[in-house]
């Protein structure tokens, strides 16, 4: 009895251990700024991913001194040591990622993160997928578990200046209701009364809530936790019907039996625009994840994309020179390599085929460009100039 | 009991087949009446059942994806590891039939057989080696297993090397074997993975804590008393919520702790408290007799638990403590919070593929299947534990 008395103990001591070890330092983990955090993390895992620790060493004891301060470029720097971008993906959008059969990533969200991981190592594959769940993926960004978090997240201003950052809108979402035709409904007023389906924990259902109650009209959410039992269950006819960002309900709606019974009502219950989001205070990496979004939308802009690339490299536009670094220094201002936009465009494409290629007309989805067309073709992308 | 029973079966053994339907199904109008019914309401059911399966579902989107509903993202040319696994287990499952036949021999058969029929099916030529190779090995360990009755306590303790050695080959190490990151894992490797380390970590703990929390030192026993009542009070989402997203908050360097290990502890300390409470029920059951005559013959009180309390009061416990890993197992599918990409999360994952979207039913019903298959064969293995070594005849 000694004996396990005494391992007890000393399992209780090391539980103990264990729960009281962390709470020091607690609290001045949220005080400090989340990226002096992320260090020590972050660079873990590429110590067991190449195995050559002499030189992992130096960054190791280097970084939480650099980590204290949050240094601008610090994570930049991480990055690129390591050797791959870790990109926070849902992992479970059609259109946005998914898995693919052979265990690539793919979508829209996907493509930009390999956007990303071209510009900064010339290669969009040296990126690392982390599917995240709607609840864990502002923390995963806080304690630097992700790079990038290109995860279909609204950008508002709650969240913008909670721990973390936002670069420009990769896409410019509306939150839609969609009915059955033979509800006849053509205005919110005319859904008084009705259940509609929702998922729970996003915007969507507070929007919902708040649309309705500003207009005065009365309505029975029908609250599910996932994506599919939510259309599932619009489907089944267990709701009137279903709202949730518009590029899902037309894509949800080609999957119907018959897609032509439903209708998406010409209102917008909220404006959705999808961005990037970063940990709060690093401006350099800020910067790159950023002007790699706009070097797509400029490269579309300009006309160029993956196959017409190379007809603009002897081009006299003194424009399309500085954007392709063939003049001027500016992928050096961002600690990128000068032509890291001839990268992006080659090896992953401008916006247009980003967007062709995931959720255009040779996809189910078969979106429209709509406010995600550029300026010039009257809508919302644009990109402030390379110069 | 036994013998009426006994009596009035007999006979029926040899009853022909339409007596026995008319004795058992139209006995009187009103069993008549049940039977019709319910083969009405039986046939309604299955014969949408059956042609949804065979004629409407798309199962491609399972034929597809299967690597993926298998081991996740694990790299291809990694995965002899997952598959020298395979092989060790069931060598050892083989083996295992060899020398206790009652109480593995139908599942140990089962697998061995549907490994074999499997080789049959137009996988890779690799795949189905390793598939011939699996079955064919079930049997050659049973045969071996025969000859060596006596080396029972030798394969326990190798299915107990088993585990960390499972773990190691998955991950690897060093120059030889290039590591593969935990979160390249997927699909049922890791639900294994999580189910069959949870329960491992989570028996000992429990048995400890139940020991804990009878001890006669009260510093002791209040200590696991407050764990086993404080996981007890609370859902296990909520644990697993905890370690997933909020200890990265309060712990720095949050992605040096590993989220599978993180759903691993969060799973074992879970599991633990449970299987603390059933084991405590039978040690209470020991009668006190056992305590007194194990101290008149001087055992002392380690002694006394290792060699006379626990291994009955264990016995008496097992169906309890397979229900706790059973629903350990199909519990692991809710480290969807943290969506890592188990079995189910795969699934998820899956049917967001642009070519296969609002297939969930298909999906669902083949990851249920996968589920049953491992759940059943569990319930099963421990039916017949129970019988063999005779917990279930007191």
């Amino acid at each position: 009895m000694k004996r396990q008395i005494l391992t007890l103990w000393v399992g209780l001591l090391v539980l103990v251990l264990v729960a009281c070890g962390p709470q020091p330092t607690a609290p001045d983990q949220e005080t400090t700024e989340p990226v002096a955090e992320t260090p020590v993390d972050t660079t873990e895992p590429s110590v067991i991913d190449e195995e050559p620790l002499p030189t992992v060493a130096p960054t190791e004891t280097a970084v939480p001194a650099g980590g204290t301060t949050a240094q601008a470029g610090d994570l930049l720097q991480r990055i690129l040591n390591r050797g791959n971008l870790i990109c926070g993906v849902n992992g479970g959008l059609p259109g946005f990622s998914n898995l693919e059969p052979d265990g690539t990533f793919s979508g829209f969200d996907a493509d930009f993160c390999r956007a990303v991981a071209a510009a900064v190592f010339g290669d969009p594959e040296q990126v690392e997928f982390r599917p995240l769940s709607t609840q864990e993926r502002f923390t995963a960004l806080q304690t630097g578990e992700v790079d990038v978090l290109f995860r279909n997240t609204t950008w508002t201003l709650s969240r913008d200046t909670s721990a973390m950052d936002f670069g420009p809108t990769t896409f410019y979402d509306g939150q839609g209701i969609m009915v059955r035709a033979d509800l006849g409904a053509t205005t919110l007023q005319d859904l008084e009364g009705a259940d509609i389906c929702v998922q729970s924990g996003t915007t969507t259902e507070l929007n919902l809530t708040d649309n309705f109650r500003a207009q005065g009209i009365s309505f029975n959410p029908v609250v599910f936790e996932e994506i599919d039992p939510t259309y599932n269950a619009y489907s089944e006819g267990r709701c009137d019907a279903v709202t949730s960002d518009i590029s899902q309900l037309i894509s949800r709606r080609t999957t119907f039996e018959d897609p032509t019974a439903h209708e998406i009502l010409d209102v917008v219950l909220s404006k959705e625009p999808l961005a990037p989001a970063i940990a709060q205070g690093d401006s350099q990496w800020r910067d790159v994840v950023s002007w790699v979004v706009y070097t797509t939308i400029q490269a579309e802009e300009f006309g160029i994309n993956s196959t017409n690339i190379e007809d603009f490299f002897d081009t006299e536009n003194p424009d399309i020179r500085r954007f392709l670094g063939i003049d001027g220094e500016l992928g050096a201002g961002l600690g990128l390599s000068n032509d890291f936009t001839v990268t992006v465009i080659q090896r992953v494409g401008n916006y247009a085929e980003i967007f062709d290629r995931n959720l255009g007309p040779d996809t189910p989805f078969n979106l429209d460009r709509g406010q995600n067309a550029t300026w010039l073709n009257g809508g919302l992308l644009y990109s402030p100039p390379f110069r | 009991m036994a013998s009426v029973s006994e009596i009035i079966t007999r006979p029926r053994e040899r009853v022909h087949a339409v007596k026995w339907i008319k004795n058992n199904l139209f006995s009187s109008w009103f069993n008549t009446l049940l039977t019709v019914l319910s083969s009405a309401l039986m046939y309604t059911i299955l014969s949408q059942l059956f042609i949804w399966i065979f004629t409407i579902a798309n199962w491609r989107v399972i034929a597809v994806n299967l690597r993926l509903f298998m081991v996740g993202t694990y790299p291809l040319e990694q995965i002899w590891r997952l598959w020298l696994c395979v092989a060790i287990g069931t060598t050892l499952l083989g083996l295992s039939w060899g020398i206790w036949p009652h109480v593995v021999s139908r599942v140990a058969m089962v697998y061995g057989t549907a490994l074999l029929l499997l080789a049959l099916a137009p996988f890779g030529v690799t795949t189905r080696i390793w598939l011939a190779g699996c079955g064919a090995l079930v049997f050659v360990g049973m045969l071996v297993g025969r000859r060596i009755p006596d080396a029972g306590r030798w394969v326990a303790l190798t299915w107990l090397v088993f585990l960390p050695l499972m773990l190691i080959l998955m991950r690897g190490f060093g120059t030889f074997l290039p590591v593969v990151q935990t979160r390249q894992w997927g699909g049922l490797q890791l639900t294994l993975v999580l189910a069959i380390t949870g329960i491992a970590l989570s028996f000992p703990l429990g048995v400890l804590l139940a020991i804990g929390r009878r001890s006669p030192l009260p510093a002791i026993s209040l200590c696991c008393t407050l764990y086993i009542e404080l996981i007890r009070a609370v859902p296990l989402i909520t644990v697993l919520f905890m370690f997933q997203i909020m200890l990265p908050l309060f712990i720095p360097g949050g992605e040096s702790f590993d989220r599978i290990v993180r759903a691993i502890v969060a799973f074992t300390l879970f599991t633990a408290a449970y299987i603390a409470e059933n084991v405590r029920g039978g040690l209470q059951a020991i009668p006190r007799g056992q305590f007194e005559a194990a101290r008149a013959l001087g055992l002392n009180p380690f002694l006394t638990m290792s060699f006379i309390i626990l291994p009955q009061a264990l016995r008496i416990v097992i169906p309890a403590n397979v229900g706790q890993f059973i629903s350990l197992f199909k519990d692991t599918s809710l480290v969807v919070i943290a969506a890592l990409l188990d079995l189910l999360g795969i699934g998820r994952s899956v049917l967001a593929q642009s070519e296969f979207l609002g297939l969930q039913t298909e999906v669902l019903l083949f990851v249920a299947a996968v589920y049953w298959i491992f759940t059943f064969s569990m319930s099963h293995v421990s039916k017949r534990l129970e019988q063999t070594i005779g917990g279930g005849n007191r």
